[in-house]
């Protein structure tokens, strides 16, 4: 019976807010005179041969790698109550920092990836660092000074790019850095999907994502398991009670920015170590926008945002296929976006319901959904 | 006196009046608790009915049922000599019941009146018709003595105004028998005097009230017939002209009470903390706490007596780390530990009971046995390394349910779900386990029940005899002569007198604590 509920609650809001998500973008494709079934049929519509469902997996999987990241980074501050909407500007600073080291210096491969990572987690760190330092020495919203540092980021990196850091000739039509030497560049795991019998894809399975599981595996122990992670959560559910445990409430606010940036800083490495090579004017922008939507889905837990990034994938996969069936590709933009609407929605509604549930009985009864509650979060089917 | 129960038939024994409300055989179940069981109330009209019980005895359980907010799983209630089945508050309100909630629901930027109407606004076709409204609101402020000013805004309102607004906007919308959920709990005792009397006229015109609480004498005072609930069943009714506070406080317990007396004395020559010329200032530059020097010793429990807001908390807080000083050292047995953080001070054996237990001791939307690392991140057994021992910290959470008797279905449940003084108790226990060597207990028994009280107090004197060196902050005048090794009184700041517990009555106290006594 306990358990039934459990699993029930658990289960419930996702559930029912992908329904409403999908039944109001459906009333939105009809509005716009095209059939809402065909918009379907092309969302798992992954293609005959298995090589085209290799391949389709391999996109979904290539763009769910960073949105994992980014919904991770911004995870770790919600968990104690702090808004790092900055992840965008932290992960684009990062990566122009960590294209421009990798690219000026030769190392043997695996320092020369080790040096990039640690250059870029080190810049995102420090970026949102800033803000944890501001808010605690001078009390100011980590909201405004997280939206103001991203104009500054944005702004630096495209002064970089187009100065200092500029690897292109003048007058070519691209600009970008330098790319990366051999040394730097990080292998697909096409070679694996090989050896597992399977079709190679077009497009590179991006080798970032085993370093990304080992991520979300490390952040899910952290949180969940470790004394760090244990403070983490108490200032996140009570400030002042976390305060007389022991906490040092300042420290917290600046220790969870530093490893929220960090975190940050990983974004644009897939695409930087696996794709590109260089970072560009036409670097993958708004991920860490799209971070946030990622980690309200999975309500701050790990395999929750695995789950969310997956999801984000799959729709934006289906993009272009959409517009082969002569649908406009934004349609996946608006079914993401209610979709985070409906679950953040029905997450509240339904962690009501628990707490009124607790309070009343005394019962024993699951939280079904804080920000900061630990139920694994299954998001989409 | 005591007059057994059940006393079922509606008929007999006092013919003052016909009972407006009777309750038989009520059973209300939760997943895991029985929150009442076979409950009997029966409540006359024109009386003020009193049900008394310990904090998690089912007092609220029932009142929610009486009002509709949830269905019975057996039993029966009577409105009137008919049988109802309330689905909603609404179907309590049509039935002339009403509820005034411990906490007050009202929207502070809207006036008197218009909180009144919210939620069943008179029309005139589509206007709102405030003129009727305004009517019917003076005639019952003037019938029922509630002296309520229709326009005035509800955030420029004392609490026993906004109560009062509560009584009004129950009566505006028709009820006849009104439910009190704790009234007092919120007052000063001025303001209980004013509410008494309000009780008094509701009465007088014909109306009925039952009245939760837990404070015995004043449930003495004001009720003409008192219910005692225990453990989710009511154990009998008293008279409240013959029963003593004593009696219904065992009745709510269900055993004789510990009294409150102090034992021999174990205080040791061996100092545990030293507190020299202590100052803390506030924002403003005022000090707030103003060069205080006093000596714990082991097995002392050093009372600090003062009306609230006198510097108590903000002395006790700057112990532990939670304000900066500006003046002065603490000394730790030998060490210095004025500049430790309140880790450092929690790791070298300092406990603390908070005064707010829910804004400062509690994780209310985790588990208890995260509730219980939280104070011991750093100490065994909730923790091994770096991370934390879930197991052992679930082993020791029973282990403290169980020795500090905190009644809750189990360690997983969430720490909201626990009534104030199950709370409390598991605070108590959590700030024990450590074998702390001194223990700051802020106010420790506010808000808990008799049992709860007594259980705590039992703990104190416990752990003093076992060499734990106590700070006891109270308002509770008893608790602090009747715990307390030395007494101290602090006034703006200053320890103003240091008293013998043994000789000094709680009206002596009382005089130092106003400054009347300089």
């Amino acid at each position: 019976m306990n358990l039934v509920r459990r699993v029930g609650l658990t289960l419930f809001a996702p559930t029912l807010a992908l329904i409403v998500a999908l039944v109001i973008s459906a009333i939105v494709i009809l509005a716009i005179g095209e059939s809402p079934l065909v918009a379907l049929r092309e969302l798992f519509n992954f293609g005959d041969s298995s090589a085209s469902q290799i391949q389709a997996v391999t996109v979904i999987l290539n763009r769910a790698i960073p949105l994992f990241l980014a919904g991770l980074a911004v995870s770790i501050g919600f968990r104690m109550g702090l808004f790092n909407i900055g992840v965008e500007g932290q992960y684009r600073l990062a990566t122009i920092m960590a294209a421009w080291v990798g690219s000026a210096i030769v190392l043997p491969a695996p320092l020369h990836l080790l040096l990039i990572v640690v250059v870029a987690m080190a810049v995102g760190a420090i970026w949102a660092g800033i803000a944890g330092v501001l808010k605690v020495t001078r009390g100011v919203s980590e909201v405004i000074s997280t939206i103001m540092l991203n104009f500054i980021a944005i702004g630096l990196a495209s002064y970089l790019l187009t100065g200092p850091f500029r690897g292109t000739p003048e007058g070519s039509l691209t600009i970008a850095t330098e790319d990366l030497p051999e040394s730097g560049r990080l292998a697909s795991l096409n070679g694996l999907l090989g050896q597992l019998g399977l079709a190679q894809p077009r497009t590179d399975l991006s080798g970032f994502l085993i370093p990304a599981i080992v991520v979300g595996v490390v952040v899910a122990v952290v949180v969940k398991r470790t004394r760090f992670g244990f403070d983490l959560r108490a200032s996140g559910l009570n400030p002042a009670a976390a305060t007389t445990s022991g906490v040092n409430a300042k420290g917290m606010v600046v220790k969870a920015m530093l490893i929220s940036g960090g975190l940050a800083g990983l974004i644009g490495l897939p695409d930087l170590l696996g794709d590109t090579y260089h970072y560009g004017t036409e670097f993958t922008s708004g991920l860490g926008f799209l971070g946030i939507a990622v980690a309200l889905l999975g309500r701050n837990n790990p395999l929750g945002i695995a789950f969310g990034a997956l999801l984000f994938g799959f729709l934006d996969r289906a993009a272009l296929s959409l517009q082969f069936a002569g649908i406009p590709s934004q349609v996946v933009t608006i079914i993401q976006g209610t979709i985070v609407l409906a679950v953040v929605i029905a997450n509240e509604v339904a962690r009501r319901i628990a707490i009124r549930q607790a309070e009343r009985s005394g019962a024993n009864l699951p939280t079904a959904g804080p920000p900061a509650g630990e139920q694994p979060a299954t998001v989409a089917t | 006196m005591i007059e057994a129960i059940p006393t079922i038939d509606g008929a007999a024994p006092r013919p003052a009046s016909a009972p407006i409300v009777q309750v038989i055989g009520l059973t209300k179940r939760f997943p895991g608790v029985v929150a009442n069981d076979g409950v009997n109330l029966t409540v006359r009209r024109g009386t003020i009915h009193a049900i008394v019980g310990e904090n998690g005895a089912g007092k609220s359980t029932l009142m929610k049922t009486l009002y509709g907010m949830h269905r019975p799983d057996e039993g029966t209630i009577a409105v009137n000599g008919k049988h109802v089945h309330f689905k909603s508050p609404a179907d309590a309100i049509a039935a002339g019941i009403g509820m005034v909630h411990q906490h007050f629901m009202l929207a502070d930027n809207f006036t008197v009146l218009e909180n009144i109407v919210l939620g069943s606004e008179p029309r005139t076709g589509l206007a709102l018709d405030f003129v009727g409204a305004r009517r019917k609101l003076a005639e019952i402020s003037t019938s029922y003595g509630l002296d309520l000013e229709p326009d005035a805004l509800v955030e420029d309102l004392g609490v026993g105004d906004r109560q009062r607004v509560e009584i009004a906007k129950v009566l505006y919308r028709g009820a006849t028998t009104l439910i009190l959920d704790e009234p007092t709990a919120v007052l000063v005792p001025q303001e209980v005097d004013e509410l008494f009397g309000n009780l008094a006229e509701l009465k007088s015109e014909g109306l009925t009230v039952i009245f939760i609480s837990h404070k015995l004498d004043e449930v003495r005072r004001v009720a003409d017939s008192i219910t005692v609930i225990r453990r989710g069943t009511t154990v009998g009714t008293a008279d409240p002209n013959s029963v003593t506070a004593r009696q219904l406080a065992e009745m709510m317990v269900g055993s004789e009470l510990p009294t409150l007396e102090t034992r021999d004395s174990t205080v040791t020559d061996e100092v545990v903390l030293g507190v020299e010329d202590l100052t803390v200032l506030l924002p403003t530059g005022r000090p707030v706490v103003d060069s205080v020097s006093f000596q714990v010793r082991r097995g002392e429990v050093v009372g600090i007596a003062g009306v609230e807001g006198n510097g108590q908390s903000e002395l006790v807080e700057t112990i532990m780390g939670l304000h900066e000083l500006a003046a002065g050292t603490l000394r730790f047995g030998a060490e210095d530990m004025t500049g430790w953080s309140t880790r450092q001070r929690r790791e070298s054996g300092v406990g603390f009971i908070p005064e707010d237990r829910q804004r400062q001791g509690m994780l209310l939307d985790a588990p208890l046995w995260e509730n219980r690392i939280l104070g011991n991140q750093t100490r065994p057994p909730a923790v091994k390394g770096i991370f934390i021992d879930r197991s052992a910290a679930r082993k020791d959470c029973a282990r403290i349910m169980q020795e500090y008797d905190v009644r809750a279905p189990g360690c997983d449940t969430l720490a909201v779900a626990l009534s104030g003084g199950n709370q409390q108790k598991l605070i108590v226990g959590r700030e024990m386990s450590g074998n702390p060597k001194l223990l700051i207990a802020a106010h420790p028994t506010r808000g808990v029940d008799v049992g709860a009280q007594a259980a705590i107090w039992e703990l104190l004197k416990d752990a003093r005899s076992a060499g734990l060196a106590i700070i006891l902050v109270s308002a509770d005048l008893d608790e602090l002569i009747g715990l307390s090794d030395t007494l101290y009184v602090m006034l703006r700041g200053r320890l103003v007198a240091q008293l013998d517990p043994a000789d000094v009555t709680p009206e002596q106290l009382g005089i130092h604590m106003t400054g009347a006594a300089a």
